[in-house]
């Protein structure tokens, strides 16, 4: 029953052993990756997919695990059951998943994976009681129960506020299609036909799928007999939705937030089902195993280890209303030794994000990391490099890649300031600011920037503008010009970046309090006159009293919304709107000298 | 420190009642209040249970130092749970007052009382966490170096706005936000003095009416001669230390977890450096903590 092949499909997959599992009348196609003494985990493919969905995530896992896949019966190549209708129930697919989990992993229960209907399956393997002690964990992607569906559209039929009608129409028109598969024959006739030779184009197009083996050839055959999945569950189950569908395992919850078919508001009551549930969003469409293997690997790996090793909790667990997008991600900050950016880099800390500190300050620097790893981060490094130095960056990239893995997202906050008419200001001052303020962002956009878009999974760059970027000022000229530049940078970048799921975004803060005036040059004047202006300026900055932390946490939302020009202060708000509506007052006051 | 400390600025002509000159018995009456105001924190501390709220806290406190013969406050016990030691979205002064906030386990919280007893003030702020948490402990030990920057920098005689702003630097260099900015006029200290003892002492939104009086008076005359008995960042506390005693009481803030200590400080006029600024006891539980730690 069991031999070895090659070629089974997909990068990921080289080497898999192969068997096959009778049950049932059908003969299911199982590969195993990884040593099988490890702990089991097994990832089942949804609608319209064969188990090569799973090859770039199961690619990730194998060294640490055992990896098991398997074609649903009538997909890939398992064979289908006759005849197709009545031979697709929740209740076969339950007897077809223990019959893979008995052949693999007979002694230990196995670790549960689900990508779409192979969550819906998955839900149902793990609240009927007779898989009790045969699952460990299950990981849910875009995939919610029939049961809690039922259920979920019950409650709002029944109560029908403005809100939950709102959130059922929303749900109605992703599920269009469901309706459609309902036709008889046409949908069958579509993929064998003209569907099935387009879709793998359209949903390269459409979901931004990465290029590739997959979809596999099976494709029409998968989605002709995929549509008795719906046509044998969805109906019934919505009718008479179990009210015992409780998780009897722990659940770990993926949601993509750009799902085309599935609305996040489905998983609102989810831990009246599931009491032990991890929250997790991701940035994404719907096929995140291709589109985020990354980030989807390593959620399943750290939550299959804290299962197997009894769960160590991590002290502080992440809080904030972010924590369950940017958990286990990894930020790097630079300019993080004060002000914006050490704010920024607590604001991830406390999110449970992995952290880079970067600044030319070794102290200030090595504080930051420390104090984020006390209030949350997962992990947390400090790196002393000046962002001016291209060559001093590039280094930086080569080890955080090899050290830390790809950046998620990239904050270039780095800057320094710079008053003084434009008459006194030197070459070498002009010099400083654009090296710093532009030059830093520039290499940073080049060095990890690029790593990002290679790798080819989104990610989000972030980068440090100024209220100074669209207010003109007769003592700015440098500064607002360097801040310029970096706003339009950032919006150049973003139209470059939008197509591979990178956003990009430029903060304009505003007067805030940071010790951006105590460490800024004042062009033109003696080194005594030098310190009573810094003095001066703090208190002022002191006393407006804007705090950083305000601005790390619109750095965030900016991130979750991907938000392209983020005015934060309500002075830096209110400038942006009068550049658009009444450049000529922004001119008016560009002309006005501020004393100091 | 035994010495009799002439309390007074040379020429102020002020009431008996509310003298600032403070010799060695009258420094034991404050030091007496203070103790008790810190076993009383202590206490309460110990007592504090998952599930306690904000008002529970402040009664307890109210109903011990009451049972220990506390008739008049310069202000009611407070008490802060959770983010609310950090005053997260503080914006209107009402709202320090306790509420129905919960205690729940790993959260910080801060006590802070002013009792006033045989007309001897103290006010007194008392930070703790229930159970273990390495950030508040942090911030706990990161408080020290406030308390010495404080006295060193009082002992120099610098302008107490130049101080406070040193303070500033310092909590931004750790990484903190300065939280005792949101005290009413952003004060990181007051004065505090003598209080006649009177049969009937109410108290006004939480602050005793003698104390306020107290208070009133002395920046009336603070603002004819060039002094406030508050220390803030603002151009009124751009003088040097003035004599007599001070309630001290840097607040650190990070992201949700909030601390501080508020103690007595005695300032006088005396050219001994030593003898010019000093803590009114060292043996208070943040200052003990910090020397076993030390210790170990």
């Amino acid at each position: 029953m069991s031999s070895s092949t090659d070629g089974t499909g997909g990068a990921g997959l080289e080497g898999a052993r192969e068997r096959w599992v009778r049950t049932g009348g059908v003969e299911l196609c199982v590969v195993e990756l990884g040593d099988a003494a490890r702990p089991t985990v097994v990832l089942v493919h949804g609608y319209p997919d064969s188990k090569e969905v799973w090859a770039e995530v199961a690619g990730r896992l194998r060294d640490r695990f055992h990896v098991v896949l398997y074609d649903v019966r009538g997909h890939g190549r398992s064979t289908a059951p006759q005849p197709l209708r009545g031979g697709f129930t929740l209740e076969k697919l339950t007897d077809d998943f223990l019959a893979v989990a008995d052949a693999v992993s007979p002694d230990a229960p196995v670790h549960l994976v689900g990508h779409d209907w192979g969550s819906v399956q998955g839900w149902e393997f793990v609240t009927v009681p007779r898989t009790e002690g045969r699952v460990a964990s299950f990981t849910t992607i875009s995939g919610p129960s029939l049961d809690h569906f039922g259920h979920w559209i019950n409650d709002r039929v029944a109560r029908p506020t403005p809100r939950r009608v709102a959130q059922l129409l929303g749900q109605g028109t992703r599920s269009w299609y469901v309706g459609a598969l309902h036709t008889p024959a046409l949908p069958e006739a579509l993929w064998r036909g003209p569907l099935g030779k387009r879709w793998p184009k359209m949903v390269a197009r459409l979901e931004k799928l990465p290029s590739g083996s997959y979809p596999t050839a099976s494709l029409p055959t998968d989605a002709a007999h995929g549509t008795w999945l719906y046509r044998d569950n969805v109906l019934p189950r919505m009718r008479h939705p179990r009210a015992d569908a409780f998780a009897h395992v722990p659940v770990q919850l993926i949601t993509p937030t750009g799902d085309a078919y599935l609305s996040e508001r489905l998983y609102d009551d989810l831990e009246r089902w599931a009491p032990r549930l991890v929250r997790h969003t991701l940035a994404a469409k719907h096929w995140v195993p291709r589109t985020r293997p990354d980030q989807v690997s390593s959620w399943i790996a750290e939550f299959v280890t804290a299962q197997e090793e009894g769960a160590p909790a991590r002290r502080p667990a992440p809080t904030g209303p972010y924590a369950q997008r940017f958990g286990g991600h990894l930020v790097l900050v630079t300019g993080a030794a004060s002000g914006i950016g050490r704010a920024t880099a607590f604001a991830f800390a406390e999110a449970g994000a992995r952290v880079v500190a970067v600044d030319r300050d070794p102290a200030g620097v090595a504080r930051t990391a420390e104090m984020a790893r006390l209030v949350g981060a997962a992990e947390a490094w400090s790196e002393v490099v000046d962002v001016s130095d291209e060559q001093a960056m590039e280094k930086l990239a080569a080890k955080v890649a090899a050290e830390y893995g790809v950046v998620d997202v990239l904050v270039n906050n780095a800057g320094i300031g710079l008053t003084g008419s434009f008459m006194d200001t030197t070459t070498e001052d002009w010099k400083k600011v654009l090296d710093v303020n532009l030059w830093g962002v520039i290499h940073g956009c080049r060095t990890f920037g690029r790593q990002m878009a290679e790798r080819g999974q989104g990610g989000h760059i972030v980068n440090t503008a100024s209220a100074a970027a669209f207010q003109p000022s007769r003592v700015l000229p440098a500064y607002s010009t360097s801040k310029a530049a970096v706003l339009m940078l950032s919006e150049c970048l973003r139209a470059e970046l939008a197509g591979q799921g990178i956003g990009v975004t430029a903060i304009c803060p505003g007067i805030v309090n940071t010790n951006i005036t105590a460490t800024a040059r004042f062009a033109g004047v003696p080194e005594k006159e030098q310190q009573r202006r810094r003095a001066k300026a703090s208190r002022a900055y002191g006393m407006r009293n804007y705090p950083p932390e305000k601005v790390a946490d619109a750095i965030l939302r900016a991130v979750f919304h991907d938000q392209a020009v983020v005015a934060v202060t309500p002075e830096a708000r209110g400038l942006k709107l009068l550049s658009r509506l009444s450049p000529r007052m922004l001119r008016a006051l560009a002309r006005i000298e501020p004393r100091l | 420190m035994a010495a009799v400390v002439a309390g007074r600025v040379e020429g102020r002509g002020r009431s008996p009642g509310r003298s600032a000159g403070t010799g060695a018995a009258e420094l034991r009456g404050f030091r007496a209040v203070q103790r008790l105001a810190y076993t009383c924190a202590e206490e309460v501390a110990a007592q504090l249970g998952p599930g306690m709220t904000e008002r529970d806290a402040t009664r307890m406190q109210r109903e011990w130092l009451r049972g220990r013969g506390v008739r008049d406050w310069f202000h009611l016990p407070f008490a802060w749970f959770g983010d609310r030691t950090a005053f997260t979205g503080f914006r209107v002064p009402l709202q320090f007052f306790p509420t129905g906030r919960r205690l729940e386990p790993g959260m910080p919280f801060i006590l802070d009382m002013a009792p006033i007893h045989e007309g001897f003030t103290a006010d007194i702020g008392y930070s703790g966490c229930l159970g273990l948490d390495p950030l508040h402990d942090r911030l706990l030990a990161d408080l020290e170096a406030h308390r010495e920057l404080i006295l060193r920098e009082v002992r120099e005689r610098r302008p107490l706005r130049d101080i406070y702003e040193d303070v500033d630097r310092l909590m931004a260099r750790q990484g903190y936000a300065n939280r005792h900015r949101a005290y009413p006029f952003g004060v990181i200290a007051h004065k505090v003095d003598r209080v006649r003892e009177r049969r009937w002492s109410p108290h006004v939104l939480g602050f005793g009416t003698q104390s306020l009086k107290g208070l009133a008076s002395d920046a009336v005359h603070g603002h004819r001669e060039g002094w406030s008995p508050l220390w803030s960042p603002y151009r009124f506390s751009d003088h040097p230390p003035t004599p007599g005693l001070w309630a001290v009481e840097p607040h650190l803030g990070f992201r949700g977890t909030g601390a501080k200590f508020e103690e007595l400080l005695v300032v006088t006029d005396s050219r001994d450096p030593e003898e010019s600024a000093f803590w009114l006891d060292d043996d208070l539980p943040h200052v003990r903590r910090r020397q076993e730690e030390k210790a170990a």
